[in-house]
């Protein structure tokens, strides 16, 4: 009796794995940047290009940097969202503005709202490219001392803000 | 009239087929950037075999035309031109998207299961069926049946009356 009961174990078993897996996320790369410091750079600034920006300008803030772009559909779910975090002033948000052209950018904003203090024009990606930006929009939680602290891909949502961005933002303005 | 019409379906198929053929080899490659170095580019894609592309994750960075994709050929291009090596690069490609950018996994304690897995499982999986073979090898009689009744069994099957 005991044999006829291996296979419906071994279901089991499988049929924990699959739970498991379906709960996962795998497009989500996990970044080696969490607990680095930001990589630093200057770039012209999507309101003044003649003004220059970089990590290193933003030092003793904690701040948010979000990836966006004009010609990203995604990014228009979570704007509103980012609208708001900034109106309620829980934290500085600067944007990255990736691969993408300054009229078509301004334009986006205008058409939008502006959440972001300045955003940083990376017209060619490669900061984007040592920040490891694989999809667009990408937030970072950076703290005082310019060390990277979270990465969210994907587009921000409301549980993700109340239960991961919050408490930390809390945690590192303590 | 017959005889043109099956011509002009043989026609249509053979055009049809031709255009297939012709339009699958030349998609089979993506089209080459102003290639003044062809040793280079062999280099390039070379390295670029070894890393995924993150938007298509099944693919590689040679194979997909995310832009994304593009974008890193062409850093792996500016970086073998000035000089670094394929370690160097693929240490900066890791550096900034984790390890899963490599296409084959790193052979890591974490990875470890990941690579002897599927041995493991087929190593169980053949044991389990040689104890299986074994047992019914060395069963002497699967029915069970005395001898007395096997006879009578095989009498009744001849069409005999015991």
């Amino acid at each position: 009796m005991k044999r006829h009961l291996w296979p419906l174990a071994i279901f089991l078993v499988v049929v924990g794995f699959l739970g498991v897996g379906l709960g996962l996320k795998p497009r989500d790369v996990p970044s080696p940047l969490v607990n680095r410091p930001m990589p630093s750079f200057s770039l012209p600034t999507l309101e003044q290009p003649e003004r220059t920006l970089g990590p290193q300008d933003l030092r003793g803030q904690v701040y948010l940097i979000n990836v966006w772009a004009s010609w990203c559909t995604a990014c228009q779910a979570e704007h509103p969202l980012l609208v708001d975090l900034a109106r309620a002033g829980v934290v500085p948000i600067y944007g990255l503005n990736y691969k993408d052209g300054r009229e078509d950018a301004l334009r986006w904003l205008g058409q939008h709202g502006n959440p972001y203090k300045q955003s940083i024009s990376d017209t060619a990606g490669l900061v984007g490219l040592d920040l490891g930006v694989y999809g667009v929009p990408e937030t970072y939680v950076v703290d005082r001392d310019g060390v990277i602290r979270h990465k969210h891909t994907g587009a921000l949502t409301m549980d993700v803000v109340r239960e991961t961005l919050l408490p930390l933002l809390g945690q590192l303005d303590g | 009239m017959a005889k043109t019409f099956f011509r002009m379906r043989w026609w249509r198929g053979g055009a049809a087929l031709l255009l297939t053929l012709l339009f699958g080899v030349a998609m089979a490659r993506e089209a080459t950037p102003s290639a003044a170095d062809p040793a280079l580019e062999a280099r390039v894609m070379a390295l670029a075999e070894e890393l995924r592309c993150l938007v298509c994750q099944n693919e590689t960075i040679a194979a997909s035309n995310a832009e994304l994709a593009v974008d890193l050929r062409q850093q792996i291009r500016q970086q073998l031109t000035q000089g670094r090596s394929p370690d160097d690069i693929m240490g900066y490609m890791t550096a900034r998207y984790g390890d899963f950018v490599r296409y084959k996994p790193p052979l890591r304690a974490g990875t470890v299961l990941l690579w002897l897995g599927p041995f493991v499982l087929l190593l169980l999986g053949g044991v389990l069926l040689w104890r299986q073979l074994r047992q019914q090898h060395g069963a002497s009689d699967p029915t069970g049946l005395s001898e007395a009744d096997r006879q009578r069994a095989q009498q009744l099957l001849e069409g005999h009356t015991p």
